[in-house]
């Protein structure tokens, strides 16, 4: 097969039973769009609007931020998907790692004063 | 070979995970993926030690303006979606659906870009240079580094889609396509970050 990888092809291998699995997952896709879209607007009004405590905002944003992350993560980048345990296994000790160094660094840098 | 693929029928339903060249590509974009978040971690940790070290310069709340961020959020996360259409294209072999999301990507990340370079324009002239204080350092080296990033992205899928104008889908540049998506939907988190943790927080807390 080496000697075709370089060749278009005239049609698509897929049954109509893919094809309907993929316009399902397409449509799924753009919801989550849209909910992105919807939380995104959400943590912005959260920000702008008068009167609402920043002991409750930065919270409530950094957690919104959170939804964001699992929802590029798992329906963007595919990771709910079958056979992706090793980028699941990746990306999550990217994460776990990730996240004492930020803490770490805002200890370090916020305590000790420059 | 034992995961040679059948091509008989047409495209693969996976073009890009049907060779094993595409699942290496795949993994390894995965791979290179964890790296980055663990150095964009190092950059956010930073900022936001410093963000308080204003050394009597401009604070994010005189500079920062929602409408601006929110327009290039509102850009860069549309991006990520025109990219998913265009995976999504690739997988039912229509070549120029595919070729069309990827330039409205394109686009939308020129945008970005072109705003970015004018909101640190901007911020030059409000008096905020990049020696000013540990703020203006570590904000510009953060963002920027994101904005080093999108300009990498755009780089990248115009060369992809200048070398591919008339290929096809083949097994070739799918997988290469894909990766791109892969990294494109990792700029639009690490977007995500960004906005909440440097242009929220620094509005509202």
């Amino acid at each position: 097969m080496a000697e075709n990888l370089d060749q278009p092809f005239k049609e698509s291998a897929m049954n109509s039973e893919e094809r309907r699995k993929i316009n399902r997952e397409q449509r799924t896709q753009v919801i989550a769009f849209a909910f992105m879209i919807g939380i995104t607007i959400l943590a912005f009004l959260a920000v702008g609007a008068e009167g609402i405590p920043n002991a409750f905002t930065v919270p409530f944003i950094l957690l919104l931020a959170l939804v964001q992350l699992i929802l590029q993560l798992y329906y963007f980048m595919h990771l709910k998907d079958k056979d992706h345990g090793w980028p699941n296994s990746f990306m999550i000790s990217g994460l776990v790692l990730a996240a004492p160094m930020i803490a770490a660094l805002i200890l370090l840098l916020g305590v000790v004063k420059y | 070979m034992a995961d040679s693929v059948d091509v008989n029928k047409g495209l693969p339903a996976n073009p890009e995970k049907a060779t094993l060249e595409g699942k290496n590509k795949f993994l390894g974009m995965f791979v290179f993926l964890a790296g980055e978040t663990t150095m964009f971690a190092t950059f956010f940790g930073t900022y936001l030690g410093l963000r308080s070290g204003t050394a009597s310069g401009p604070e994010s709340a005189d500079l920062f303006q929602l409408p601006l961020v929110f327009i290039m959020t509102m850009i860069l996360l549309t991006s990520s979606l025109t990219s998913v259409l265009a995976t999504f294209a690739m997988k039912k072999n229509q070549f120029g659906k595919l070729k069309l999301w990827m330039w409205v990507t394109f686009l939308l990340g020129v945008s970005f870009l072109s705003l970015e370079i004018y909101e640190f324009v901007e911020y030059y002239e409000h008096g905020l240079g990049y020696t000013t204080s540990a703020f203006a350092s570590s904000f510009y080296t953060l963002v920027g580094l994101h904005g080093a990033h999108v300009l990498f992205g755009l780089g990248w899928i115009l060369l992809l889609l200048l070398r591919n104008r008339n290929a096809g889908i083949t097994l070739t540049n799918a997988p290469k396509f894909y990766a791109f998506s892969l990294y494109w939907h990792f700029i639009d988190l690490v977007w995500v970050f960004i906005f909440t943790v440097v242009y929220l927080m620094g509005i509202g807390g």
